[in-house]
């Protein structure tokens, strides 16, 4: 055993020498490339360790951990109206789309339903909130194909959502809006009708990137028949979302498992796309930001008066309990087990979080690819580092 | 040159004084000129954005700005760099394009070399660059840099076929390689017996103009043949281990010969300093001709910055595929047909 601080210092200097010689050793066959976590394509701290042989891929392993903030953790202590404030930052381009499951658990728990009115207004947020993050991905895929021009019109034109995101929430990215049992505020004045217009100008957004990105014949040619993932692998990595449905497989949490959104209230599609590559992905996704358009327009119309907060208590103790809430957020499943022993913090909570899941296929999928669709497949999984490591 | 001037100086005078000055304001007007307006602004407005606004009015200072700050960063040389390699890399890519520029012709006497095989030297010393980019590779003992460096070498040699058959329509078409020449072919060549606008070698070697566009376009790097820089993939290549003046060097090599490039496609398909209307044996044109080169010279360039601000990137292995397998033998095609048409009309 290791007494005194010295030994501990040097115990922990050997244990962390260690961990990197096994991570940088070389094997005899081709070049160890470290890309990562200081790399411009993994935008964030993702660290992928490719084993090449020329420009071919032996095996990739991705390390991930580098931005790990204890969120899980860290809510137990937390109040629960406390807790929002930090699942905002998971993903933190549909930030939104992150309160509603951890907070839909919290309303099971203690068996609160929001009204009518906040459930709608909720769905409507939701889908903005998947707005504003897709229309990222369908820029920064390009980007990460080689074009630059793309993801301009993207930061352009998704500054139209957030802004109507701020008018309601106060907040850009980090609304911190949803509260349990309803919403903090009601909509503001005059706001369904811009937002009609926003999503008028998200339509002809969608229909610019899929003249410039998906109709381009280099763009094709980089994606089309690259990382092709069949859908029982998909389903054995546990891929969720659009990687899920680019594979052919029709499952949509909306759809099939919906909890306290209003899904079923509105006509609209769940779309998939048999191949399985790269483009799929791409497509999917343009499609999704298109169908978020029709759901929005759709919901906007009928948003039911009535109050938006239930009656709750003025300080929130949540029965004790366990619940398991998952909604379709923009990347994928973005699931919230609490179990609450009836105090004010929860006494556990596990975020199932989807670009995790969406990594783990990596070392399966990189393996015999050239370095440059490293980045293509990476940018088409499409995860946010803050959803990786909560 | 000189002869332009009306004056008789010594040899060094005139090397030293005159045609070091003007070659490296041949060199760095231009690239200057397409930074700003194509890399700072026109890239900005295709990107619904301003570009450089502060320095100086419409942000036209900017570029002085940048090579200030360039030239006061701290020239980082790696620890395990090979260190005169590393350093002379530089140097060598720009030197390429300083010995390009010595045979375009900008006027009836307003060159600094006649060379009676003027276009096959300047294919010659292009291909000069890519010992300069492998030894930046090589020498930044960096993985990124290595990977950058030797795709850099597949690609320009596979480019520099295309580019040299692209070329041989024109050579054949006009009958001499001399750079001169092939503009006053051009100059007093007559379409179908007309001799209005005499006879620009694009209306004939349109085929050659497009391969030589799209080789000039992965010689010199840009997008979509970017895969030896490739940002979002090997961070930026051969250029990773460079900074201060070093990258300058570099950055100015690639925009100069952008500049470079775009002006001899501009002599052999676009009838370099003449425009018609006037006598090419006229005088006036070595004083105009210059200022009607670098306008068609610009104009090709938009060309080049045009296409790399709008499309992605190919693969390595599609480019040499494209290379090999689409523009050699279409090349070649117009080659022959070039040929057949020449003997028969």
């Amino acid at each position: 055993m290791v007494t005194t601080e010295s030994e501990q210092m040097a115990y922990i200097a050997a244990q962390a020498a260690d961990a990197r010689v096994n991570v940088e050793v070389e094997t005899d066959e081709g070049m160890t490339l470290n890309l990562g976590p200081q790399h411009p394509a993994t935008h964030g701290t993702l660290r992928i360790i490719a084993k090449l042989d020329g420009e071919k891929v032996i095996a990739a392993e991705p390390i991930m951990g580098y931005m790990h903030r204890g969120y899980e953790k860290l809510t137990e202590v937390r109040t629960y109206p406390q807790v929002t404030t930090l699942v905002n930052r998971i993903d933190w381009l549909g930030s939104f789309a992150n309160e509603v499951p951890f907070i839909l658990a919290a309303e099971q728990l203690m068996d609160v339903e929001a009204p009518p009115r906040a459930q709608w207004i909720r769905t409507v947020l939701f889908e903005l909130s998947r707005i504003a993050n897709i229309s990222l991905f369908l820029g920064d895929m390009a980007v990460q194909v080689g074009a630059t021009t793309p993801v301009f019109y993207a930061f352009r034109d998704r500054e139209f959502v957030l802004n109507q995101i701020e008018r309601v929430t106060g907040g850009r990215f980090h609304p911190n809006f949803d509260r349990i049992g309803g919403l903090k505020d009601d909509l503001p004045k005059g706001w369904i009708e811009e937002t009609g217009t926003v999503i008028g100008k998200m339509r002809d957004f969608c229909d610019e990137m899929e003249e410039l990105v998906l109709g381009n014949e280099i763009f094709q040619a980089r994606t089309r028949g690259i990382g092709v993932i069949p859908p029982e692998v998909a389903l054995s990595y546990g891929l969720s979302g659009a990687n899920l449905r680019a594979s052919g497989v029709d499952w949509d949490i909306r759809r099939d498992a919906n909890v306290g959104l209003v899904y079923d209230e509105v006509d609209w599609k769940v779309w998939t796309h048999p191949d399985g590559d790269s483009f799929s992905r791409f497509w999917v996704r343009l499609q999704e930001t298109r169908e978020a358009c029709n759901i929005i327009e759709q919901l906007l119309g009928g948003i039911p008066a009535g109050p938006i907060m239930a009656k709750v208590p003025r300080i929130i103790k949540v029965p004790a309990g366990e619940a398991y809430v998952a909604t379709e957020n923009p990347l994928g499943e973005m699931g919230f087990y609490v179990v609450s022993q009836g105090d004010l913090t929860p006494f556990r909570v596990k975020i199932r979080s989807a670009s995790f899941s969406n990594m783990s296929i990596t070392p399966w999928l990189l393996k015999g690819v050239f370095v440059p669709d490293i980045i293509s497949i990476l940018a088409s999984l499409y995860f946010i580092l803050g959803d990786i490591d909560r | 040159m000189t002869s332009v001037l009306a004056l008789d100086p010594a040899w060094w005078q005139e090397t030293f004084l005159i045609k070091v000055p003007i070659g490296l304001l041949a060199v760095l007007l231009p690239a200057g000129t397409i930074v700003y307006l194509y890399l700072f602004k026109a890239i900005s407005f295709m990107q619904s954005r301003l570009g450089p606004m502060e320095a100086g009015p419409y942000g036209s200072l900017q570029l002085l700005a940048e090579v200030g700050k360039w030239l006061q960063k701290e020239d980082i040389f790696p620890t395990k760099a090979d260190k005169f390699v590393f350093a002379a890399a530089p140097f060598v890519v720009l030197m390429s394009t300083f010995l390009l520029v010595v045979i375009i012709p900008a006027g009836p006497d307003a060159m600094f070399v006649n060379l009676d095989a003027g276009i096959y030297f300047a294919m010659a010393v292009s291909s000069v660059s890519v010992i300069g980019i492998l030894m930046a590779g090589w020498a930044s003992a960096n993985k990124y840099s290595l990977l950058g460096g030797i795709r850099a070498a597949g690609q320009l040699i596979a480019y520099e076929l295309p580019l040299i058959l692209a070329v041989v329509g024109v050579v054949i078409q006009a009958g001499t390689m001399n750079m001169q020449g092939i503009v006053l072919a051009q100059a007093e060549g007559e379409i179908l017996g007309w001799g209005g606008i005499g006879n620009p070698f694009i209306l004939t070697q349109f085929i050659g103009f497009f391969i030589f566009m799209v080789a000039v376009q992965a010689e010199l790097t840009q997008a979509p043949f970017d895969m030896p820089v490739a940002e979002s993939e090997l961070v930026t290549g051969y250029l990773t281990e460079y900074s201060g003046i070093r990258f300058l060097l570099f950055f100015i090599g690639e925009f100069a010969s952008a500049g470079v490039f775009s002006a001899i496609a501009a002599v052999l398909f676009f009838g370099g300093w003449y425009i018609p209307g006037i006598d090419p044996a006229n005088d006036i044109f070595n004083v105009i001709g210059p200022l009607i080169l670098a306008g068609k010279m610009m104009a090709i360039a938009f060309l080049i910055f045009w296409f790399r601000f709008t499309f992605p990137r190919f693969r390595e292995d599609q480019l040499q595929r494209l290379a090999w397998k689409f523009l050699i033998p279409l090349s070649l095609a117009n080659i022959a047909l070039t040929g057949v048409l020449k003997v028969v009309v």
